[in-house]
């Protein structure tokens, strides 16, 4: 935050923006205590009632909507069920066992029959059977539905036929560029489904590159066709004909896709290495190479240290044994385990917080809140100060915080660090409204005290002395400037 | 029991009865006792069409959730899967029927109902699987537009968003133009169609052909909508990423609203009785339907949150005063007619107990200085404050981990209210999530990119400036208690799509054709013929009742704005609602993203 709080306060006071806040004009908070309460005082007279009026099971569930009847009726058949069955009963769980994963269809599977007839013929065998209706508020139709099964329709025809389900034969439509000429009725009429059934028609019996060639013309045919790979994990496939349509881009991100489906690390980071040479962005390609280092570095620090940790030497794994492996998080979380495990390492080794901040450039305020945050939480306070101590040529020493010293406060805080020490940064915060406010949050009555005295603002002192405790050091020093300040003023 | 649907200008409980019909005609089609095998994202939805009690009446005994392995034991004639078409799921299907006992007796008749539509890949993969001949009955059930409440139709299908706009992928406007030919099949032809997007342009070209192709479709309905008004999401990619502020909005963005039922934490809703004080606290979440069936939730729902609490009370004080009544009542009349009212009083108090606790928890979250600090920042986004540089908040939640959804949606803010962010900004940015969040989400950063709602700026010219003072998206003196505009919903911005649709209505979109050309896609207006014997003569002071689609999705801070249109002594226009899917800038952004292995531990 670069604004300074008194702006900040400045700025909402004079400024046109609304906050969105209760306490107008009249306290809502009351109006809803006020509403709570006559509630409540209402129960005790319709109580009793209360369970005949809304009948509703405790889950809100209206009795006799559909979910809560599939609770109902899977649990009273439950029987002579067995153990694994009853998995079954649990009707609200049971979305956790739909696998989520993208199917491992492969395309030759779903077309054995490629360059082979009978596949051809087999789609048009999922059509041409049964009563097919469509469950729609009745449209009239048109009067060719009505006509008997027949085999000659036209391309036209065939496709609405398809779009509306109905029986139809695809048999008449055998070369190629018969079938392109369904996919074109189709595309013209925009069902998804049965574009996305021609295209794959096609693919069965076409050599690949012909098919690629003719999609390029259609684009609506090929987006369908591209959303079905992906969603279908037809990596291989969908390479392929990024890389004909010359989509290199798309290509690339597809391909780095690929390494959220590889579970082993080593295999992983072999594969990052291969998409760091991909058409990426310039800018990309960047990001790719710093995910491709830092999964190598957390190899080689997961091993060194789980081997430290189990071999019980180093005292600070066994004092904080570690919650969980380093491997495939982000770098700022590697970083604040670096910070935390290996802060005292020399700059030469992998696993040093300096090596890290140098080999990935990370930004000395994003270091400074990561260090902070995790000698904070080791409550080790002289690294802390050491992080903003800075000395000049001369020898002098300095504070100085590239967060901003209301943070490092704000960080300290969350991190439970003693009074003694936050009143250190908290004196160090620079705008005075801040300060004052940080340090009456966080009892640093010292800073509170000494920035009184130095605005020479006798009420506020003296309004400050109910808050300290009585007979404590705080009251003596805000009694001795109050007296210094009366003396001084005779 | 679906009242709510027909207090509407337009009565949906027709179309509500239609896709009942349709359900029954189709149970009634696998004659004998049934079993109904659930995909369960289907239950929601179903559920607002129709209650148990109707399938029990077509004897559906039975009804079990979509699962792999052996299918229940239940003694039923026939299996039923009503499924959407999706290959994982054939898996299962296949799997469930293959395990079926062959031996046992009698056999049970297997059936599948797709929703909301046939699949030929999907029937295709159940034939390589062996089973496609076991299904006596294959058939499909078009629930495209969904009756949510008196004025609001959804189609919830998820990912209409992402397949638009991301893949290129248009079933589901293909589905949404099917939808409105049935709804007009129902309530008449439109005569106007107005739109303004890519998509909206396709559905109603497909609209046009399909009439074309279905000569009969020319009904001899009285039109009941005079005007279509058809909406891309992307001219509008504003709106759904500001957190919305009207009470139902609220409820939607902490909590989701998932077809109209709302799941709250149950601690505040723990039954205070009497000599039971020992008794353990609830541990499931409270459900709650949510509509316009519940008069009180009717009145808060789209008012600014800051407005609800005064409701509440006065609500109080009624109820408190109505009770009180029973002192006063002596003769036995008297008390009677008190008896007689009191259900009506008991319904109301319990509305007001469930409202008063959910407007506490909110009021929690609202009252958080986080809130606060991230309202702040939208709101002078969407004033044009600052929007070209790195955002020191933006930055200080990436550094404290906030949820990630929550900085994407800040950093597309802000990018949007920028006409796309300058390239050192969105380096920088797209660096320190990566870094922070893991180089992974590269991907989703590409994919928002891709979607428009983070981009490099290329034009070097900022258009929205010009759009948000010619729209006035922005207005400095809101009024949240007794609003006067559109803009209360997100106390000060008035969302750019509902601008779009008032200024339609008056003075017309001539007025504003500058705007129009920045916003993406075309902009179009098409008449559809209506015998003369079926054209309106307009009463006067009658209204025009106007159907707003929404094809990428729709925020209940939008329906408010427009339900607030609607209620305008001189507006003119009733608005009625149907969407692809109702959303929220949270379940928005996560239908982009791209789905990530959950981490190995």
């Amino acid at each position: 935050m670069s604004r300074a709080r008194a702006d900040e306060e400045e700025y909402w006071h004079s400024s046109k923006f609304r906050a969105f806040t209760f306490d107008d004009e009249e306290d809502e908070l009351s109006q809803l205590k006020e509403s709570k309460r006559a509630v409540n005082s209402l129960r005790d007279i319709v109580d009793d009632d209360d369970d005949d009026l809304e009948r509703v099971s405790w889950s809100g569930e209206p009795v006799g909507s559909i979910s809560w009847s599939i609770k109902e009726t899977a649990s009273s058949s439950t029987g002579s069920l067995d153990g694994r069955d009853s998995g079954l009963q649990r009707g609200s769980s049971s979305c956790a066992a739909l696998p989520k994963q993208a199917s491992s269809y492969s395309l030759s599977s779903l077309f054995k029959g490629r360059n082979k007839l009978p596949s051809f013929q087999s789609l048009s065998d999922a059509l041409s059977d049964t009563g097919v209706k469509n469950y729609a508020p009745e449209l009239r139709r048109p009067k060719a539905e009505y006509k008997d099964y027949s085999n000659d329709w036209s391309p036209r025809d065939t496709v609405r036929r398809m779009q509306r389900g109905k029986v139809c034969s695809l048999e008449r439509f055998r070369s190629l560029q018969d079938k392109l000429v369904l996919l074109d009725e189709a595309v013209a009429g925009h069902d998804g489904n049965v574009i996305t059934a021609l295209t794959h028609l096609c693919i069965s019996l076409s050599p690949v590159e012909i098919l690629f060639r003719e999609l390029e013309v259609r684009q609506v045919a090929l987006c369908h066709l591209i959303h079905f790979l992906k969603e279908a994990g037809e990596q291989k496939f969908l390479l392929d004909l990024l890389r004909f349509l010359d989509r290199t881009e798309e290509v690339a991100l597809s391909q780095y896709r690929e390494h959220l489906n590889i579970q082993d690390v080593e295999k992983r980071r072999e594969f990052l290495k291969g998409c760091i040479g991909l058409p990426f962005s310039a800018e990309d390609t960047s990001h790719i190479q710093d995910h491709y280092t830092l999964l190598e570095r957390q190899i080689i620090i997961e091993a060194n240290d789980r081997h430290l940790e189990s071999s019980g030497q180093s005292e600070i794994f066994r004092k904080y044994p570690r919650k969980a492996s380093i491997l495939n998080m982000p770098l700022v979380t590697t970083l604040f385990y670096s910070c935390f495990y290996h802060y005292t390492e020399a700059e030469g080794t992998f696993s040093s917080p300096s090596n890290l901040k140098k080999t990935f450039k990370i930004p000395d305020k994003q270091y400074v809140l990561t260090a902070l945050a995790a000698r904070a939480k080791l409550r080790a306070w002289d690294d802390v100060d050491a992080l903003f101590t800075t000395k000049n040529w001369l020898g002098y020493t300095k504070k100085k915080a590239p967060i901003g010293f209301h943070r490092v406060v704000e960080i300290l805080q969350r991190n439970n660090a003693p009074v003694q020490v936050l009143q250190e940064y908290v004196r160090l915060v620079e705008d005075v409204e801040t300060r004052l406010n940080l340090a009456t949050k966080y009892k640093c009555h010292d800073v509170v005290i000494e920035t009184y005295r130095d605005l020479k603002d006798r009420i506020q002192l003296m309004a400050y002395k109910c808050k300290v405790e009585r007979g404590s050091a705080d009251e003596e020093k805000i009694n001795s400037i109050l007296n210094n300040v009366v003396r001084n003023a005779h | 029991m679906a009242a709510h649907l027909s207090s509407g200008r337009v009565n949906l409980t027709a179309l509500r009865e239609a896709g009942r019909r349709e359900l029954r005609e189709f149970l009634d089609k696998c004659a004998g006792s049934k079993a109904i095998v659930w995909d369960e994202y289907l239950t929601g939805p179903f559920g607002l069409i129709a209650q148990y009690s109707l399938l029990k009446e077509h004897e559906v005994e039975k009804m079990f959730t979509l699962k792999p392995g052996r299918l229940p034991q239940a003694d039923v004639k026939n299996v039923i899967f009503f499924v959407r078409p999706r290959l994982e799921l054939m898996d299962i299907i296949a799997d469930n029927v293959l395990r079926e006992d062959r031996g046992r007796s009698p056999q049970r008749d297997f059936h599948i109902l797709f929703v909301p539509r046939r699949s030929l890949l999907c029937e295709q993969w159940l034939k390589e699987q062996g089973v496609l001949g076991s299904f006596i009955h294959r058939e499909q059930y078009s629930l495209d537009l969904i009756p949510f409440d008196g004025d609001l139709l959804s189609m919830e299908a998820e990912s209409a968003f992402k397949e638009c706009y991301l893949e290129s992928d248009q079933t589901s406007l293909y589905h949404a133009a099917k939808g409105l030919m049935t709804l007009q099949a129902l309530y008449g032809t439109i005569p106007q169609i107005f739109g303004k997007g890519e998509c909206a342009r396709h559905v109603a070209n497909m609209m046009i052909r399909m009439k074309r192709e279905f000569p009969g479709s020319q009904n001899s309905i009285f039109p009941v909508f005079d005007t279509l008004l058809l909406l891309d999401r992307n001219v509008d990619l504003l709106t759904p990423l500001a957190t919305q502020l009207t009470y139902e909005g609220l409820i939607d963005e902490i909590y989701g609203i998932q077809n109209t039922y709302v799941k709250l934490p149950p601690e505040k809703f723990a039954p205070k009785k009497q000599g039971e004080g020992g008794k353990d606290l609830p541990t499931e979440p409270k459900k709650l339907q949510l509509n316009s069936a519940e008069e009180l939730y009717a009145e808060i729902r789209d008012k600014n949150f800051n407005a609800v609490g005064s409701v509440l009370s006065k609500k109080a004080k009624i109820i408190s005063a109505a009770f009180e009544e029973r002192h006063h009542a002596k003769t036995v009349g008297e008390i009677k007619q008190f008896v007689s009212q009191l259900p009506h009083m008991q319904a109301a108090r319990s509305s007001l107990a469930n409202h008063t606790s959910i407007a506490e928890l909110i009021k929690d979250i609202t009252t958080s200085e986080d809130f606060f600090d991230n309202l702040t920042v939208e709101q002078e986004f969407m004033s044009g404050i600052d929007t070209d540089k790195v955002n020191n908040y933006i930055e200080d939640c990436i550094a404290q981990k906030h949820p990630l959804i929550k900085i994407l949606r800040l950093v597309c803010l802000q990018s949007v209210c920028n006409s796309g962010l300058k390239q050192k900004v969105l380096d920088h940015y797209k660096r320190e999530i990566l870094q922070t969040y893991g180089y992974e989400h590269l991907l989703t950063l590409n994919n928002l990119e891709k979607a428009g709602l983070l981009k490099p700026q290329t034009s070097g010219r900022n258009n929205y400036p010009t759009i948000r003072k010619t729209l006035r998206l922005w207005m400095d003196d809101v009024n949240e208690q007794n609003p006067n505009d559109i803009s209360y919903v997100y106390s000060g911005y008035a969302p750019l799509s509902v601008r779009l649709a008032q200024l339609l209505a008056r003075p017309g979109w001539r007025s504003i054709e500058e705007v129009l050309k920045m916003l993406p896609g075309p902009h179009f207006e098409e008449r559809q013929q209506v015998p003369t014997g079926l054209q309106k003569k307009r009463q006067h002071g009658e209204n025009r009742v106007t159907l707003v689609f929404f094809l990428g999705g729709v925020t209940y801070a939008e329906i408010a704005a427009l339900r607030f249109l609607s209620q305008m002594e001189d507006g003119g226009t009733e608005y009625v609602i149907a969407t692809t899917k109702l959303i929220n800038g949270t379940s928005w952004i996560k239908s982009l993203m791209e789905k990530l292995e959950p981490a190995p531990f």
